[in-house]
Protein backbone atom coordinates (compact mmCIF):
# COMPACT_ATOMS: atom_id res chain seq x y z
CA UNK A 1 0.00 0.00 0.00
CA UNK A 2 1.30 3.53 -0.55
CA UNK A 3 1.52 5.94 2.12
CA UNK A 4 3.11 5.30 5.37
CA UNK A 5 2.05 1.83 7.68
CA UNK A 6 3.72 0.32 10.58
CA UNK A 7 2.84 -3.03 11.74
CA UNK A 8 2.90 -3.71 15.82
CA UNK A 9 5.23 -1.02 16.69
CA UNK A 10 6.46 -0.76 20.06
CA UNK A 11 8.56 2.19 21.78
CA UNK A 12 10.10 1.27 24.95
CA UNK A 13 11.98 4.14 27.13
CA UNK A 14 14.69 3.48 30.05
CA UNK A 15 12.34 -0.24 30.37
CA UNK A 16 8.93 1.74 30.35
CA UNK A 17 6.95 0.58 27.25
CA UNK A 18 5.36 3.86 26.19
CA UNK A 19 3.39 1.90 23.41
CA UNK A 20 3.11 -1.29 21.91
CA UNK A 21 1.28 -3.17 19.29
CA UNK A 22 1.03 -0.03 17.28
CA UNK A 23 -0.07 -0.04 13.59
CA UNK A 24 -1.20 2.85 11.88
CA UNK A 25 -1.79 3.75 8.34
CA UNK A 26 -1.70 7.13 6.33
CA UNK A 27 -2.48 7.35 2.74
CA UNK A 28 -0.82 9.99 0.44
CA UNK A 29 -2.96 12.86 0.34
CA UNK A 30 -4.31 12.34 3.91
CA UNK A 31 -3.48 13.85 7.40
CA UNK A 32 -3.44 12.11 10.65
CA UNK A 33 -4.50 13.47 13.61
CA UNK A 34 -2.40 12.02 17.11
CA UNK A 35 -4.20 12.73 19.91
CA UNK A 36 -3.62 11.35 23.71
CA UNK A 37 -3.05 12.44 27.34
CA UNK A 38 0.66 13.98 28.15
CA UNK A 39 2.66 10.76 28.30
CA UNK A 40 0.71 8.82 26.09
CA UNK A 41 3.55 8.42 23.47
CA UNK A 42 2.82 11.01 20.98
CA UNK A 43 5.70 12.56 20.77
CA UNK A 44 8.12 9.38 21.05
CA UNK A 45 5.91 7.95 18.29
CA UNK A 46 6.94 10.77 16.19
CA UNK A 47 10.24 10.92 17.03
CA UNK A 48 10.12 6.63 16.12
CA UNK A 49 8.37 7.57 12.83
CA UNK A 50 11.70 10.05 12.33
CA UNK A 51 13.65 7.83 13.00
CA UNK A 52 15.02 9.52 16.44
CA UNK A 53 14.21 7.12 18.30
CA UNK A 54 14.96 3.34 17.74
CA UNK A 55 11.61 1.18 17.46
CA UNK A 56 11.91 -1.59 20.28
CA UNK A 57 8.84 -4.10 17.97
CA UNK A 58 7.72 -3.70 14.64
CA UNK A 59 8.47 -1.59 11.58
CA UNK A 60 7.49 0.79 9.44
CA UNK A 61 6.71 0.90 5.92
CA UNK A 62 6.71 3.56 3.26
CA UNK A 63 4.80 2.19 0.50
CA UNK A 64 5.29 -0.91 1.28
CA UNK A 65 9.12 -1.12 1.87
CA UNK A 66 10.73 -1.14 5.52
CA UNK A 67 12.16 1.92 5.39
CA UNK A 68 15.08 0.35 8.51
CA UNK A 69 16.38 -1.00 4.47
CA UNK A 70 16.80 2.93 3.50
CA UNK A 71 17.69 5.46 6.17
CA UNK A 72 19.03 7.76 3.77
CA UNK A 73 16.00 7.69 1.52
CA UNK A 74 13.59 8.07 4.91
CA UNK A 75 15.29 10.55 5.91
CA UNK A 76 15.24 12.58 2.41
CA UNK A 77 11.25 11.94 2.15
CA UNK A 78 10.79 13.53 6.35
CA UNK A 79 10.26 17.06 7.09
CA UNK A 80 10.35 16.44 11.22
CA UNK A 81 8.81 19.83 13.59
CA UNK A 82 9.55 18.77 17.46
CA UNK A 83 8.79 20.96 20.25
CA UNK A 84 11.78 23.06 20.32
CA UNK A 85 12.76 25.70 17.95
CA UNK A 86 15.98 25.25 16.15
CA UNK A 87 17.08 29.15 15.74
CA UNK A 88 20.29 30.73 16.93
CA UNK A 89 19.79 33.64 18.45
CA UNK A 90 22.15 35.12 17.07
CA UNK A 91 21.62 34.31 13.64
CA UNK A 92 18.31 36.50 11.65
CA UNK A 93 15.06 34.69 10.93
CA UNK A 94 16.24 34.07 7.08
CA UNK A 95 19.80 33.08 7.78
CA UNK A 96 18.70 30.30 10.40
CA UNK A 97 16.34 29.59 7.61
CA UNK A 98 18.77 29.52 4.66
CA UNK A 99 21.46 27.29 6.63
CA UNK A 100 18.20 24.49 7.26
CA UNK A 101 17.57 25.02 3.76
CA UNK A 102 21.08 24.10 2.27
CA UNK A 103 21.36 21.66 4.95
CA UNK A 104 18.51 19.38 3.39
CA UNK A 105 19.76 20.10 -0.24
CA UNK A 106 16.92 22.22 -0.88
CA UNK A 107 16.80 25.44 -2.56
CA UNK A 108 15.69 27.89 0.17
CA UNK A 109 13.51 30.27 -1.20
CA UNK A 110 13.88 32.70 2.12
CA UNK A 111 11.76 35.32 0.99
CA UNK A 112 8.67 33.53 -0.16
CA UNK A 113 8.80 31.30 2.83
CA UNK A 114 8.71 33.89 5.36
CA UNK A 115 6.33 35.44 3.35
CA UNK A 116 4.07 32.54 3.31
CA UNK A 117 3.92 32.62 7.39
CA UNK A 118 3.70 36.31 6.79
CA UNK A 119 6.84 37.27 8.58
CA UNK A 120 8.17 39.01 5.73
CA UNK A 121 8.77 42.00 8.12
CA UNK A 122 11.34 39.61 10.67
CA UNK A 123 14.34 38.45 7.93
CA UNK A 124 17.01 40.35 9.29
CA UNK A 125 15.79 40.25 12.65
CA UNK A 126 18.55 38.30 15.40
CA UNK A 127 16.10 35.18 16.59
CA UNK A 128 16.54 36.45 20.16
CA UNK A 129 14.52 39.46 19.16
CA UNK A 130 11.47 37.43 18.14
CA UNK A 131 8.59 36.10 20.36
CA UNK A 132 7.74 32.39 20.80
CA UNK A 133 5.21 32.62 18.42
CA UNK A 134 7.77 34.17 15.78
CA UNK A 135 10.10 31.76 16.30
CA UNK A 136 7.40 28.92 15.76
CA UNK A 137 6.17 30.38 12.68
CA UNK A 138 10.13 30.69 11.69
CA UNK A 139 10.32 26.96 12.47
CA UNK A 140 7.27 26.36 10.67
CA UNK A 141 8.45 28.32 7.49
CA UNK A 142 11.25 25.15 6.73
CA UNK A 143 7.70 23.13 5.87
CA UNK A 144 6.86 26.10 3.03
CA UNK A 145 10.79 25.81 1.69
CA UNK A 146 10.26 22.06 1.31
CA UNK A 147 7.39 22.81 0.18
CA UNK A 148 8.59 24.85 -2.66
CA UNK A 149 11.11 22.86 -3.55
CA UNK A 150 11.19 19.86 -6.43
CA UNK A 151 12.78 17.29 -4.10
CA UNK A 152 11.33 18.83 -0.84
CA UNK A 153 9.72 16.27 2.02
CA UNK A 154 6.85 13.72 1.21
CA UNK A 155 6.10 12.94 5.11
CA UNK A 156 5.43 15.71 7.30
CA UNK A 157 6.10 14.98 11.45
CA UNK A 158 4.62 17.34 13.39
CA UNK A 159 4.59 17.66 17.14
CA UNK A 160 1.94 20.00 18.10
CA UNK A 161 3.10 22.24 15.56
CA UNK A 162 0.64 25.08 16.83
CA UNK A 163 1.48 25.56 19.99
CA UNK A 164 1.97 29.21 20.49
CA UNK A 165 0.61 30.72 17.26
CA UNK A 166 -2.16 32.97 17.27
CA UNK A 167 -5.49 31.93 15.00
CA UNK A 168 -4.07 33.61 11.66
CA UNK A 169 -1.13 31.46 12.11
CA UNK A 170 -2.75 28.46 12.68
CA UNK A 171 -5.06 29.00 9.64
CA UNK A 172 -1.61 29.82 7.75
CA UNK A 173 0.08 26.53 9.30
CA UNK A 174 -3.57 24.47 8.05
CA UNK A 175 -3.33 26.07 4.73
CA UNK A 176 0.18 24.82 4.22
CA UNK A 177 -0.54 21.53 5.86
CA UNK A 178 -3.81 20.81 3.02
CA UNK A 179 -1.42 22.42 0.04
CA UNK A 180 1.08 19.58 0.85
CA UNK A 181 -2.02 16.82 1.01
CA UNK A 182 -3.51 18.29 -2.13
CA UNK A 183 0.35 17.32 -3.30
CA UNK A 184 -0.18 13.96 -2.49
CA UNK A 185 2.05 14.30 0.81
CA UNK A 186 1.34 12.76 4.28
CA UNK A 187 1.18 14.61 7.07
CA UNK A 188 1.21 13.74 10.97
CA UNK A 189 -0.12 15.91 13.80
CA UNK A 190 0.22 15.65 17.71
CA UNK A 191 -2.13 17.93 18.77
CA UNK A 192 -4.27 18.46 21.28
CA UNK A 193 -7.19 19.49 19.10
CA UNK A 194 -8.40 22.73 18.91
CA UNK A 195 -8.59 24.92 15.91
CA UNK A 196 -6.11 23.42 13.58
CA UNK A 197 -7.89 19.78 14.08
CA UNK A 198 -11.31 21.86 12.96
CA UNK A 199 -9.13 23.10 9.85
CA UNK A 200 -8.07 19.71 8.69
CA UNK A 201 -11.15 17.91 9.35
CA UNK A 202 -12.27 16.34 6.32
CA UNK A 203 -8.59 15.32 5.25
CA UNK A 204 -7.62 13.79 8.34
CA UNK A 205 -8.18 10.92 10.18
CA UNK A 206 -8.06 10.26 14.02
CA UNK A 207 -5.49 8.55 16.38
CA UNK A 208 -5.85 8.16 20.12
CA UNK A 209 -2.80 6.47 21.35
CA UNK A 210 -3.71 6.06 24.94
CA UNK A 211 -6.78 3.83 23.58
CA UNK A 212 -3.93 1.29 22.26
CA UNK A 213 -1.50 1.69 24.53
CA UNK A 214 -2.60 1.00 27.98
CA UNK B 1 32.72 17.75 2.08
CA UNK B 2 30.10 20.52 1.16
CA UNK B 3 28.16 19.71 4.16
CA UNK B 4 31.31 19.81 6.40
CA UNK B 5 32.44 23.67 5.05
CA UNK B 6 27.82 24.41 5.28
CA UNK B 7 28.62 23.69 9.15
CA UNK B 8 31.69 24.83 10.18
CA UNK B 9 30.84 28.06 8.10
CA UNK B 10 27.70 28.14 10.60
CA UNK B 11 29.80 27.83 13.56
CA UNK B 12 32.22 30.49 12.86
CA UNK B 13 29.53 32.69 12.24
CA UNK B 14 27.86 31.83 15.86
CA UNK B 15 31.11 31.86 17.09
CA UNK B 16 31.91 35.71 15.63
CA UNK B 17 28.60 36.85 16.57
CA UNK B 18 28.87 35.12 19.88
CA UNK B 19 31.44 37.03 21.22
CA UNK B 20 32.97 36.53 23.92
CA UNK B 21 33.28 33.00 24.63
CA UNK B 22 35.94 32.11 22.55
CA UNK B 23 38.06 35.15 24.12
CA UNK B 24 37.44 34.50 27.44
CA UNK B 25 39.18 31.12 26.84
CA UNK B 26 42.47 33.03 25.67
CA UNK B 27 41.81 35.75 28.25
CA UNK B 28 41.72 32.94 30.77
CA UNK B 29 44.82 31.18 29.19
CA UNK B 30 46.81 34.41 29.40
CA UNK B 31 45.57 34.87 33.11
CA UNK B 32 46.56 32.13 34.88
CA UNK B 33 49.90 31.68 33.51
CA UNK B 34 51.16 34.55 34.58
CA UNK B 35 49.77 34.08 38.14
CA UNK B 36 52.10 30.92 38.35
CA UNK B 37 55.28 33.37 38.59
CA UNK B 38 53.48 35.20 42.00
CA UNK B 39 53.00 32.05 43.19
CA UNK B 40 56.59 30.09 42.68
CA UNK B 41 59.01 33.45 42.25
CA UNK B 42 60.59 35.03 39.85
CA UNK B 43 64.13 33.13 39.92
CA UNK B 44 65.08 33.79 36.59
CA UNK B 45 66.77 30.11 36.20
CA UNK B 46 63.31 28.41 37.74
CA UNK B 47 60.88 29.96 35.02
CA UNK B 48 62.37 28.73 31.54
CA UNK B 49 62.54 25.18 33.58
CA UNK B 50 58.89 25.07 34.53
CA UNK B 51 57.45 27.46 31.76
CA UNK B 52 56.42 24.86 29.21
CA UNK B 53 54.54 22.73 30.91
CA UNK B 54 52.55 25.21 32.52
CA UNK B 55 52.05 26.67 29.28
CA UNK B 56 50.45 23.49 28.78
CA UNK B 57 48.39 22.73 31.74
CA UNK B 58 47.24 26.08 31.28
CA UNK B 59 46.30 25.90 27.50
CA UNK B 60 44.34 22.01 28.12
CA UNK B 61 42.35 24.00 30.99
CA UNK B 62 41.61 26.87 28.82
CA UNK B 63 40.37 24.31 25.68
CA UNK B 64 38.29 22.68 28.10
CA UNK B 65 36.31 26.00 28.98
CA UNK B 66 34.37 26.25 25.90
CA UNK B 67 34.03 22.48 25.62
CA UNK B 68 31.00 22.32 26.92
CA UNK B 69 28.77 24.33 24.15
CA UNK B 70 30.09 22.56 21.59
CA UNK B 71 26.75 20.50 21.26
CA UNK B 72 25.11 21.81 24.08
CA UNK B 73 23.39 24.68 22.14
CA UNK B 74 22.20 22.41 19.39
CA UNK B 75 20.96 19.46 22.26
CA UNK B 76 18.78 22.14 23.86
CA UNK B 77 17.11 23.87 20.80
CA UNK B 78 16.23 20.65 18.69
CA UNK B 79 18.60 21.41 16.22
CA UNK B 80 20.53 18.33 16.69
CA UNK B 81 17.78 16.23 16.24
CA UNK B 82 17.43 17.84 12.88
CA UNK B 83 21.29 17.66 12.30
CA UNK B 84 20.74 14.14 12.46
CA UNK B 85 18.24 13.73 9.63
CA UNK B 86 19.95 16.02 7.57
CA UNK B 87 21.90 13.36 4.79
CA UNK B 88 25.38 14.75 6.25
CA UNK B 89 26.79 12.04 8.40
CA UNK B 90 27.06 12.68 12.42
CA UNK B 91 31.23 12.37 12.41
CA UNK B 92 31.35 14.98 9.51
CA UNK B 93 29.01 17.15 12.09
CA UNK B 94 31.56 16.06 14.51
CA UNK B 95 34.47 16.61 12.60
CA UNK B 96 33.13 20.19 11.75
CA UNK B 97 32.71 20.84 15.39
CA UNK B 98 35.68 19.92 16.12
CA UNK B 99 37.65 22.04 13.44
CA UNK B 100 34.84 25.14 14.27
CA UNK B 101 36.19 25.07 18.15
CA UNK B 102 39.70 24.46 17.16
CA UNK B 103 39.77 27.89 14.77
CA UNK B 104 38.11 29.66 17.80
CA UNK B 105 40.09 28.16 20.70
CA UNK B 106 43.38 26.27 19.71
CA UNK B 107 44.86 28.84 17.25
CA UNK B 108 43.85 31.64 19.25
CA UNK B 109 45.97 29.70 22.24
CA UNK B 110 48.72 29.03 19.77
CA UNK B 111 49.18 32.73 18.69
CA UNK B 112 48.86 33.91 22.02
CA UNK B 113 51.20 31.09 23.94
CA UNK B 114 54.67 32.60 22.45
CA UNK B 115 54.18 35.83 24.56
CA UNK B 116 53.87 33.62 27.57
CA UNK B 117 56.98 31.94 26.48
CA UNK B 118 58.58 35.38 26.45
CA UNK B 119 57.22 35.76 29.92
CA UNK B 120 58.72 32.86 30.62
CA UNK B 121 61.93 33.78 29.86
CA UNK B 122 61.99 30.80 27.19
CA UNK B 123 64.70 30.71 24.82
CA UNK B 124 63.96 31.09 20.99
CA UNK B 125 64.58 27.05 20.50
CA UNK B 126 62.43 26.40 22.92
CA UNK B 127 59.78 28.87 21.86
CA UNK B 128 59.33 27.14 18.71
CA UNK B 129 59.38 23.95 19.83
CA UNK B 130 55.73 25.25 22.14
CA UNK B 131 54.58 26.65 19.06
CA UNK B 132 55.19 23.38 17.16
CA UNK B 133 53.80 20.91 19.73
CA UNK B 134 50.80 22.99 20.39
CA UNK B 135 50.69 23.36 16.46
CA UNK B 136 49.47 19.38 16.74
CA UNK B 137 48.63 19.09 20.05
CA UNK B 138 45.77 21.79 20.06
CA UNK B 139 43.53 20.16 17.26
CA UNK B 140 43.72 17.01 19.32
CA UNK B 141 42.36 18.83 22.68
CA UNK B 142 39.17 19.69 20.05
CA UNK B 143 38.99 16.08 18.59
CA UNK B 144 38.65 14.24 21.82
CA UNK B 145 37.25 17.64 23.62
CA UNK B 146 34.58 16.47 20.97
CA UNK B 147 33.99 13.01 22.60
CA UNK B 148 33.23 14.50 25.97
CA UNK B 149 31.06 17.38 24.91
CA UNK B 150 28.66 15.27 23.44
CA UNK B 151 28.85 12.33 26.24
CA UNK B 152 28.05 15.11 28.63
CA UNK B 153 24.93 15.93 26.50
CA UNK B 154 22.08 16.31 29.26
CA UNK B 155 23.83 15.26 31.77
CA UNK B 156 23.45 17.60 35.02
CA UNK B 157 26.11 19.54 35.93
CA UNK B 158 27.91 18.28 32.33
CA UNK B 159 30.91 20.92 32.72
CA UNK B 160 32.39 19.35 35.70
CA UNK B 161 31.71 15.28 34.32
CA UNK B 162 33.58 16.80 31.35
CA UNK B 163 36.07 17.70 33.24
CA UNK B 164 36.85 14.37 34.74
CA UNK B 165 36.27 12.63 31.25
CA UNK B 166 38.26 14.72 29.64
CA UNK B 167 41.61 15.81 31.60
CA UNK B 168 42.95 12.00 31.86
CA UNK B 169 42.46 11.34 27.97
CA UNK B 170 45.01 14.73 27.13
CA UNK B 171 47.60 13.21 29.67
CA UNK B 172 49.71 12.00 26.85
CA UNK B 173 49.53 15.68 25.26
CA UNK B 174 50.65 17.42 27.87
CA UNK B 175 53.42 15.10 28.76
CA UNK B 176 54.70 14.86 25.37
CA UNK B 177 54.05 18.53 24.48
CA UNK B 178 55.84 19.37 27.89
CA UNK B 179 58.65 17.10 26.83
CA UNK B 180 59.23 18.61 23.60
CA UNK B 181 59.54 22.03 25.21
CA UNK B 182 62.22 20.70 27.84
CA UNK B 183 63.73 19.24 25.25
CA UNK B 184 64.61 21.96 23.55
CA UNK B 185 65.26 24.07 26.56
CA UNK B 186 67.95 21.58 27.06
CA UNK B 187 69.57 21.72 23.78
CA UNK B 188 68.00 17.89 22.75
CA UNK B 189 66.87 17.00 19.25
CA UNK B 190 62.33 17.18 19.87
CA UNK B 191 61.73 15.32 16.58
CA UNK B 192 60.56 12.04 18.59
CA UNK B 193 58.42 13.86 20.63
CA UNK B 194 56.31 15.91 17.86
CA UNK B 195 56.35 12.71 15.59
CA UNK B 196 54.35 11.18 18.42
CA UNK B 197 52.33 14.00 19.06
CA UNK B 198 51.59 14.05 15.06
CA UNK B 199 50.60 10.29 15.34
CA UNK B 200 48.10 11.66 18.56
CA UNK B 201 46.33 13.84 15.74
CA UNK B 202 46.28 11.29 13.63
CA UNK B 203 44.67 8.74 15.65
CA UNK B 204 42.34 11.63 16.77
CA UNK B 205 41.39 12.50 13.23
CA UNK B 206 40.12 9.08 12.72
CA UNK B 207 39.07 7.74 15.81
CA UNK B 208 37.48 10.72 17.67
CA UNK B 209 34.69 12.13 15.00
CA UNK B 210 33.65 8.27 15.16
CA UNK B 211 33.26 8.15 18.76
CA UNK B 212 31.67 11.80 19.00
CA UNK B 213 29.00 10.25 16.81
CA UNK B 214 28.28 7.12 18.36
CA UNK B 215 27.86 9.42 21.70
CA UNK B 216 25.94 11.80 19.66
CA UNK B 217 23.32 8.86 18.82
CA UNK B 218 22.51 8.45 22.45
CA UNK B 219 22.06 11.65 23.34
CA UNK B 220 19.42 11.80 20.34
CA UNK B 221 17.58 9.03 21.83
Amino acid sequence: MQGLTTHNLACVRGERAVFAGLDLAVKPGRAMLLSGSNGSGKSSLLRVLAGLLPAAHGHIDWAGEDVADDPDAHRARTAYVGHADPLKPSLTASENLEFWGRLYGLEPEVEAALCQFSIAGLADVPARYLSAGQKRRVNLSRLAIGQNSRNGPVLWLLDEPATGLDPGAVSILAHTILTHLSNEGVAIVSSHGGRLDELLEGKADHFSISARGS
Amino acid sequence: MIGFMHILRRELRLAWRGGTDAVIAVVFFVLAAILFPFGVGTDPGMLPRIGGGIIWVVALLAAMLSLERMFAGDYEDGSLDLLYLSSIPLGTLALAKAAAHWLTTGVLLLVSAPVLALLYNLPGEAIGALVASMLLGTPVLSLVGGIGAALTLGARRGGVLLALLILPLYIPVLIFGASAIDGAVAGRPIGSQLMVMGGFLLAALALAPWATAAALRQAIE
